[in-house]
């Protein structure tokens, strides 16, 4: 039975190996591959036991024919043979979570990397070096790899198994490394040290990632009999394994240490406007065969209908062009979901004073609404089309904000059509809302890139708001007295003292006045709490109350800032 | 004027009144974006009018549906307070207890569909009851203050339309200022009640002829399962106190169970209910009752095919429920249809058809020799014909008007005989066929039914059907057949009485062939020799085994075989018929995709394997893998997938320049690095940030410069 289950899973292999596992498969005879089997082994586990379930008529092709069936009946899938590829590798996605290791990345980007540009396919009988290769399994995959890299010393590090160098050396590693890592997966510090050897033998050294790609590929060379045998229950306790801890293993470098600077808005835009755009005679397809459904979309709009685009790529463009296009000539409005501080209240409004010309103010929105559809219910000539892009944005997922958005979109003349790119968005409406709504779904794949809706978002590496607050700064503090000017120029110094101190709560007030006066600032702590109140409603400073009762004084601006200030300040003295 | 601005996230765009357009272009639409634009004008009102009819006949069939519901309702209301209406003293003594008579409506969990149920109740109230009736939403009220304004509200509204204008004071007092409290309902009421009461005696008969002088207060709560249990206890107890003050009705719309009512409120407060339970029609019923009257008929030419309508009724069994979703999909296939089939404009009444025929363009008679089942009735006629056919627009037209009248036949003889079959495979065991009209009616519209394992099985459990059994079938065949429309059925319905007839006599004939193998029973017992025994039991053995059939078998059999035959000539799939494209509609795809769509299927297709999309060489891949040309956000998705719960957005970054130099060129030396750099550090943003709003990653603070991962495997 064992023997058999081995065979089905071998089968069932073929059918999802990526084209990495193809190649180390042929570059040696299965050491490699095992750990990635594993893996593959739990992703695939529930077709697995399906497997087993028809394992006496070994009939493949009828069980991916009643596995479409299934799918069929579900009526998850689209028909066309296309669709049903990604489908089937949905699997991939939807199954059991499995240890991943920190390597993992930066091997499937040497992986990726490797495979030339205009390569089609990734076949291993277009890479004939491969074959060759084979024999010497001691060099194994890394081998081919490194060779990219013109560094033999280097390769020499890295190919040393890393577990066996771990079991070497972990204990006065993991003495003076300050990560988190358990013992199990701590590659990175390791390669850190990979780092400093290879920099220090070899000085015509590449960016650190290629050097970082190579190693880790060696890591995966682990005995690969022993791991057939125990791979059921291997399969069990990599579950386990990969749900029972709660620490997740990563590497601690930082956007500091690799002396990049952070961008803001505007040299973002710069510099993507420089990058050479791709594919643009498919996109222009694709685009092309969107815009062929605007009329049928104003015909089933007119219907009763509301319309709701998804897929990937922003379909902000898209929905210009069809207002523009086609609405040019009736009352419409447009709704920026993506907008930070968009509300419904704010939708709502824009109907009311400037589509149907209401003077007043109303209680609730709720009062609002009902206005609304008196209104429209009343006089049936007035028609509103209301677009909507990104109705899935976080301020107007709500469910509050959703149904008062369904009420509308339920009115006859009020014709609705919105666009949702969060993977979850179909989560907010429940069946009554749906049918509120009354949605037709089409699927529009743009692949544009999402420059307006992304542009307000806080973005993780983007520096938002460095420039503005650093105007904002000097320009409130051009409009104070000299003396409240030292007041915070005393504060800034002593903050940015202590800026390599982790656990600075802040000064506190007493301390502060006592600065203060020093300094012939203030003469009482009467005027200092005055001066204080003004620097907190202009956000320029932040007060916290410490375990003790004490209160302390933060500047919320980031150093840089804050020095950048200093030095323009004193320059202006 | 753009729609991008940092200060502002709605922008109204008001064309001057003049350019506005005043009519109803929608037909516009209907013929815009297409190159066969003739007849459009008429396929599109051929389609409103038969949107239009069907959609008037749901509505009755939802109105007869609920008739019983309904009628068992108001006779509860008229009994509860009908104390109230002779006695008010007597009323007032049996409210001592201050219950409040309740009803509750369990109404299934297909909740789109309540809405319509509640909105003819409501009227079907105010027709022959009271004029107070108030519908509450869990929604519009989160607290009892809410609760009160909007009882209130609406009650005085109420009363402004059925005292017409005549009450002026009624409408100067606004709601906001009346204090919303109970006594102030309670006044509000008597003032009410003895103004009808005080009116000219010729007001009082038109008002009191459909109301009484006390009409009951209902409070209908639509979706009490959402109402904030303090609310509803609070509102209970309150309203329990003004009991005696003047009659009150509840009703619960419950959509899981009767118990919920016992789980929202504690026993002190239900006590003071008196409910009576009612349940409404269940949604598979009224499905079925749909599908009889839309589908399984010939009154509306449009009719749906086999995968179509698989399509329905899976979102409907497998999603919602909801009739009232399976009615949209309906009205989209029709849309559908009529949009996309320039032939559709056929689709109409038979008589209708043949006149539109007559009038087809030289383009629309193209368009029917290059449907698919018109090409094979052309190939299986003769060369001459054929020629005809294909060449004199005139003679193709005669040709049509025929075929267009076999199709209707053929429908007319297919819903009596599909009727008929259901009769008989509903009495099956296990049922082969299925147990529902609509199953069976799939099983042959895809395929030939007789065909399939499943009849071959349900006709050999047919011919073991009990004499009764097979009776009272064919009588009910008989009755299906004498009430269809279809005047070919006269020899079949003799065919089937005949069969009946012949069941009645056989009762005698049974009798005596009873009476022979009693007979030989007797003969088995005067043999008392050993081997003559033997001797007979053999024989009587061999007799058995090639035992003549009796009567009934026989009659069975034939019976059977008659079935047999008229659903092997009858029951043809439809897609064997010529011009059947012209009413049915195929196309499931569409249907499937825009009602029931997977927008994270389409997302992750998009990001796995970009070359769904952009058919573009270097992208093509095997399953599983990526081309690193492909997108930026599929490179950086695709190296995310690698990750466990938190990301590191250094290593990230190096990964993916190292994807991308790769791509951009061999040597990196030649280009200013530093820049190339600076742009690739651009795109990773940006496509980082695009993960993040499509909801994959999220900034993490357990860790600096890290993401957290949000999707499945990452937990």
């Amino acid at each position: 039975m064992s023997q058999l289950e081995l065979k089905r899973n071998k089968v069932l292999e073929a059918r999802f190996v990526a084209d990495e596992d193809v190649l180390k498969h042929i570059s040696d005879n299965g050491g490699v591959k095992v750990r990635k089997d594993r893996a593959q082994l739990a992703l695939n586990v529930k077709r697995f036991v399906k497997k087993l379930e028809n394992i006496s008529d070994d009939d493949e092709a009828q069980e991916i024919l009643e596995e479409q069936n299934y799918v069929a009946v579900l009526g998850a899938c689209a028909e066309d043979s296309l669709r049903n590829g990604p489908s089937a590798g949905g699997g991939k996605i939807y199954s059991f979570q499995t240890p991943k290791r920190s390597g993992k990345m930066a091997e499937l980007a040497s992986e990726l990397a490797q495979t030339p540009g205009k390569n089609v396919t990734f076949d291993s009988s277009q890479y004939p070096e491969k074959p060759a290769s084979t024999p010497q399994s001691s060099k194994k995959y890394s081998a081919s790899n490194k060779a990219q890299l013109k560094s033999k010393k280097n390769e020499f590090v890295s190919t040393t198994p890393y577990r066996l160098r771990k079991r070497l050396t972990a204990p006065s590693l993991r003495s003076d490394s300050e990560s988190d890592y358990s013992a199990s997966c701590s590659e990175e510090e390791e390669e850190d040290k990979d780092h400093k050897e290879t920099s220090d033998v070899i000085l015509d050294q590449k960016t650190p990632s290629k050097t970082r790609a190579a190693p880790t590929p060696a890591s995966k060379k682990t005995p690969a009999k022993k791991l057939k045998e125990e791979m059921m229950s291997n399969l069990v306790e990599e579950y386990f394994e990969a749900h029972s801890s709660s620490k997740v293993l990563t590497s601690d470098r930082t956007l500091q240490k690799l002396q990049k600077r952070k961008l803001d808005q505007q040299t973002l835009l710069v510099l993507l406007n420089k990058a050479p755009p791709a594919f643009t005679a498919e996109l222009k397809e694709l685009n092309q065969q969107h815009e062929s459904l605007f009329s049928k979309w104003m015909l089933q709009l007119h219907l009763g209908f509301s319309i709701v685009l998804y897929g990937l790529g922003s379909k902000r463009d898209l929905l210009e062009k069809f207002r523009t296009s086609l609405l040019q000539d009736s009352v419409h409005l447009v709704v920026n979901g993506f907008f930070p501080s968009i509300t419904v209240r704010s939708i709502l409004n824009s109907i009311t004073e400037e589509v149907l010309d209401h003077v007043g103010t109303f209680r609730s929105p709720l009062d609002q609404l009902d206005l609304i559809m008196k209104r429209f219910k009343e006089d049936s000539s007035v028609e509103l089309y209301l677009l909507i892009h990104n109705l899935d944005s976080k301020m107007l997922r709500g469910d509050k904000s959703q149904q008062i958005l369904a009420q509308l979109a339920s009115l006859p003349n009020i014709h609705l059509i919105a666009s949702i790119d969060h993977i979850n968005a179909p989560l907010m409406w429940d069946q009554a809302k749906q049918s509120l709504y009354n949605w037709l779904w089409y699927e529009t794949t743009t692949f544009s890139p999402y420059l307006e809706e992304t542009s307000y978002e806080n973005s993780l590496l983007v520096q938002q708001s460095g420039s503005l607050a650093l105007s904002s700064l000097t320009h409130v503090l051009h409009s104070l007295t000299p003396n409240a000017r030292g007041i915070f120029r005393l504060l800034a110094q002593y903050h940015l003292e202590n800026k390599d101190n982790p656990s600075y709560p802040g000064l506190s007030f007493q301390d502060f006045y006592q600065r203060c006066r020093e300094a012939f600032l203030v003469n009482s702590d009467l005027t200092l709490r005055a001066q204080l109140t003004e620097f907190r409603d202009h956000k320029l400073i932040r007060t916290k109350r410490g375990t003790d009762g004490v209160e302390y004084l933060l500047i919320p601006v980031d150093n840089g800032t804050l020095t950048d200030f200093l030095e323009k300040e004193d320059e202006d003295m | 004027m753009s729609t991008s601005s940092v200060s502002k996230g709605c922008f109204v765009f008001k064309p001057s009144s003049k350019k506005r357009r005043i009519s109803s272009p929608t037909a516009d639409y209907f013929s815009e974006g297409k190159n066969d634009s003739e007849d459009s004008g008429l396929r599109f009102a051929t389609c409103q009018l038969l949107w239009k009819q069907i959609n008037s006949e749901t509505e009755k069939i939802q109105e007869e549906l609920n008739k019983q519901l309904f009628d068992n309702l108001i006779s509860f209301l008229r009994q509860s307070h009908s104390e109230f209406q002779t006695k008010k003293t007597e009323w007032m003594c049996r409210m001592k207890t201050s219950e409040i008579p309740t009803a509750a409506l369990v109404l299934g969990v297909n909740v789109t569909d309540h809405e319509v149920t509640f909105k003819s109740l409501s009227e079907v109230l105010q027709d022959n009851i009271t004029p107070y009736v108030v519908s509450l939403q869990a929604k519009e009220c989160p607290g009892i203050k809410h609760l009160l304004q909007k009882l209130m509200g609406q009650l005085m509204d109420r009363c402004v339309d059925v005292d017409s204008s005549e009450e002026e004071e009624c409408v100067n007092i606004s709601q906001k200022k009346i204090r919303c409290s109970m006594a102030s309902l309670s006044k509000w009421y008597e003032s009410v009640t003895k103004k009808t009461g005080s009116e000219t005696p010729s007001k009082k008969r038109t008002s009191s002829s459909r109301h009484w002088q006390f009409p009951p207060i209902v409070v209908i709560f639509k979706d009490m399962e959402s109402f904030t249990t303090k609310v509803l206890q609070d509102f209970i107890i309150i309203s329990s106190q003004h009991i005696h003050e003047f009659p009150l009705v509840f009703i619960f719309g419950i959509a899981t169970s009767p118990m919920i009512i016992h789980r929202l409120l504690p026993h002190s407060v239900s006590s003071l209910l008196c409910i009576e339970l009612f349940q409404s029609l269940s949604c598979k019923e009224h499905l079925a009752t749909v599908i009889d009257k839309l589908l399984l008929t010939t009154q509306f030419p449009f009719k749906l095919s086999e995968k179509v309508l698989q399509v329905l009724i899976n979102i409907f069994l497998y999603h919602d429920f909801s009739v009232q979703n399976f009615i949209k999909g309906f009205q989209l296939s029709i849309v559908e249809h009529f949009y996309s089939q320039p032939l559709s404009m056929l689709c109409c009444q038979l008589l209708e058809a043949k006149k539109r025929v007559n009038s087809l363009s030289h383009n629309q008679c193209e368009n029917i020799r290059g449907l698919p089942s018109f090409r094979r009735y052309v190939e299986s006629q003769i060369s001459e014909k054929q020629i005809a056919l294909l060449t004199e627009d005139s003679f193709l037209k005669e040709v049509t008007q025929t075929l267009l009248e076999d199709l209707h036949i053929y429908h007319e003889n297919y819903f009596p005989v599909l009727r008929c079959l259901h009769v008989f495979t509903t009495s099956l065991p296990k049922y082969p066929l299925g147990k529902q009209i609509r199953e069976l009616h799939c099983a042959c519209l895809g395929k030939r039914v007789w065909e399939t394992e499943e009849y071959g099985s349900a006709v050999q459990l047919l011919r073991m059907l009990a004499k009764a059994e097979l009776v009272a079938i064919l009588q009910k065949c008989v009755e299906i057949f004498t009430s269809s429309s279809g005047k070919q059925f006269s020899n079949t319905v003799e065919k089937l009485e005949e069969f009946l007839l012949r069941f009645q006599n056989l009762e005698a004939e049974t009798n005596e062939v009873q009476d022979v193998s009693v007979s030989s029973q007797k003969e088995l017992q005067k043999k008392t020799d050993l081997y003559h025994l033997q001797k007979t039991l053999l024989e009587l053995k061999e007799s058995k085994r090639s035992k003549k059939l009796t009567k009934f078998e026989m009659l069975r059999f034939e019976v059977v075989d008659f079935i047999d035959s008229l659903v092997r000539s009858y029951l043809a799939p439809a897609e064997m018929q010529t011009l059947n494209e012209v009413v049915y509609f195929n196309t499931a795809n569409i249907l499937r995709e825009h009602l029931n769509a997977a927008p994270r299927i389409a997302l992750h297709t998009a990001l796995n394997n970009p070359y769904c999309y952009l058919k573009n060489q270097t992208l093509k891949s095997d399953v599983g893998c990526i081309s690193n040309t492909a997108p930026d956000i599929c490179i950086v998705y695709k190296l995310h997938l690698e990750c466990g719960r938190l990301i590191n957005l250094v290593d990230w970054l190096e990964a993916f320049s190292t994807v991308v130099t790769a791509v951009a060129g061999t040597d990196p030396d030649s280009v200013a690095t530093d820049q190339v750099d600076e742009i690739i550090h651009a795109r990773f943003i940006r496509a980082v940030s695009e993960l993040e709003l499509l909801g994959f990653i999220k900034p993490s603070k357990q860790k600096t410069d890290h993401v957290a991962r949000l999707t499945w495997g990452g937990c």
